[in-house]
């Protein structure tokens, strides 16, 4: 279990997290909303450790941010995978090359046992015949899959995804969404994502906590999310006409 | 940030560089690539210019010498001098500042905006001893072969001047090329070039390591990463000059 307790975060003068408490289970997949430029990016960074929060603490299984010895923080760094906004692969590196590195870097693995590990994951992404590729050549939907690799390449127990599917089409979304709750489900790992996606959260949101102006405003399962009467939570999850349209169509059905 | 700050913030980095690297395999590799992007692939031009500004000093220094008093064998010792003393170490570590300069700020500034180097610190890795150690190692070992490449490609250069132009003989410009041997000049000369090096490896990699924004903002940052390259041994020059030949 990851329990965040109370951060804030500013930058300069302007204040970005306000003190946000959560918690996020394992085995399950959480979803972060909220608009553009609301800190869910930060917020995730925060959890990883990229930012540092000034005041609040966040604990992995019990193990404290803030509070851990360099070995303690090298290992927990090891448990977590992070999938980038913007895949973030390296660029000079092929595809295998990605996906290998975390494995040379950190563990004693044979060249052959790095292969074998990299063909099982690049297998499970859906992505077979990329190896020799550079992350150039690759779309977008298949940078996001590698990236999905490289970050389970280790076995992680906490997996965070910074918007895994924006900038792709509504069928590859799916399937990097059904993906990632399938991975999280089959290893019990704690999984968050940050997302803007509304299929998303109608589709795979055990938990969906809603942030506005550096707070928590709501926060529910994706059943509840049809059902509440949270006026910024409608405004923002049901802006188009379409889903105002759908969760008019459920609430009928419902009643 | 004023200057003071920046030179505060560049010390502080190269603290968090010279660590130990966390796995010599992954190091070495690194330290391979660097070795062809920073070394291999600019013995070329080095090489180019050199041969040529050897050739050039050659004829200026002939079309200089009318006086038939001045023994002719000076157009070989001073071209010599000026390869060993300031083109070669100097000279050509200010093309390096542009050519591998503006390479590191791009590739590392890059690999900032694109949130590379995030991943790489959330792997729980020290960006700046993986980034940058193998380009300053890379850098100090071969920049000294590519100097001494230049000094010899420049001498030469004189001498294909000579054969070509009819301006000098060959047999002087030999002999001068062969007077006064003074090993402390190249002992010089390669001091300057391992300094140069470190400065061409980690002040391109301190531009691209901390800049904010997008694609404009690493292309201002390498700009920016050559000037100051440039300043900054321009200006190094002068105080090992002067505390070495003084
Ligand atoms: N490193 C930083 N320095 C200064 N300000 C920052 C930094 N990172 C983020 N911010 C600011 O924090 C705010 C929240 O940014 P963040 O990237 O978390 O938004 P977001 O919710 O992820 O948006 P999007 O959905 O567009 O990705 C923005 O106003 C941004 O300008
Ligand atoms: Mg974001």
């Amino acid at each position: 279990m990851i329990e965040v307790n109370n951060i804030h975060k500013s930058f300069g003068e302007s204040k970005i997290l306000k003190g946000i408490s959560a918690s996020f289970e394992k085995g399950k997949t959480s979803l972060i909303i909220g608009q553009s430029g609301s800190g869910k990016t930060v917020f995730l960074k925060s959890l990883l450790g990229l930012h540092v929060p000034e005041e609040g603490t966040i604990s992995f299984d019990g193990r404290i941010s803030g509070q851990m010895d360099v070995k303690d923080k090298r290992q927990l760094r090891q448990d977590i995978g992070m999938v980038f906004q913007g895949s973030a692969l390296f660029d000079s590196l092929t595809v295998e090359e990605n996906v290998m590195f975390p494995l040379k870097m950190f563990t004693d693995q044979s060249f052959s046992e790095m292969q074998d590990r990299v063909s099982a994951v690049l297998n499970r992404v859906n992505l077979p015949d990329a190896f020799k590729k550079f992350p150039a050549e690759l779309s977008g939907g298949m940078q996001k899959r590698v990236a999905i690799a490289r970050a389970i390449v280790m076995n992680p127990k906490y997996l965070f995804c910074d918007e895994p599917n924006s900038g792709l089409d509504p069928k590859t979304a799916i399937v990097i969404d059904n993906l990632i709750q399938e991975i999280t489900d089959e290893y019990q790992i704690i999984t968050v994502i940050n997302t803007h996606d509304m299929n998303s959260v109608m589709e795979i949101g055990e938990k969906i906590i809603f942030l506005q102006d550096g707070l928590k405003a709501w926060e529910g399962t994706s059943k509840e999310i049809f059902k509440t009467d949270n006026e910024s939570v409608v405004d923002f999850v049901y802006s188009s006409n379409l889903f105002k349209k759908v969760r008019q169509a459920y609430l009928n059905e419902i009643n | 940030m004023n200057y003071i700050e920046h030179v505060g913030k560049y010390f502080q980095m190269l603290g968090q560089v010279f660590k130990r690297p966390q796995k010599w395999n992954v190091f070495k590799d690194a330290l391979f690539r660097e070795i062809e992007d920073l070394g291999l692939k600019s013995v070329g031009i080095v090489a180019f210019i050199a041969f040529f500004v050897g050739g050039v000093i050659a004829i200026q220094t002939a079309l200089n010498l009318e006086s038939p008093i001045i023994p002719k064998y000076l157009i070989g010792f001073a071209t010599k001098r000026a390869m060993i003393l300031e083109f070669a170490p100097t000279f050509a570590s200010v093309i390096l500042a542009g050519k591998v300069g503006s390479f590191i700020t791009s590739s590392i500034g890059t690999m900032r905006v694109t949130e590379q180097i995030d991943a790489l610190e959330v792997m729980g890795i020290n960006s700046l001893n993986y980034l940058v150690l193998p380009k300053i190692i890379a850098a100090v070992f071969f920049y000294p072969l590519l100097v001494a490449l230049a000094i010899f490609l420049g001498i030469f250069g004189g001498w294909v001047a000579g054969a070509l132009t009819d301006l000098f003989h060959s047999v002087n410009y030999i002999e001068g090329i062969q007077m006064d041997f003074n090993p402390f000049l190249l002992k010089y000369a390669a001091i300057k070039a391992v300094v140069f090096a470190f400065v061409i490896a980690t002040v391109p990699s301190y531009h691209g390591y901390y800049v904010k924004g997008g694609a404009l903002e690493v292309g201002r940052a390498s700009t920016q990463a050559v000037v100051w390259t440039s300043v900054v041994i321009i200006l190094l020059n002068y105080f090992l000059t002067q505390l070495l030949l003084s």
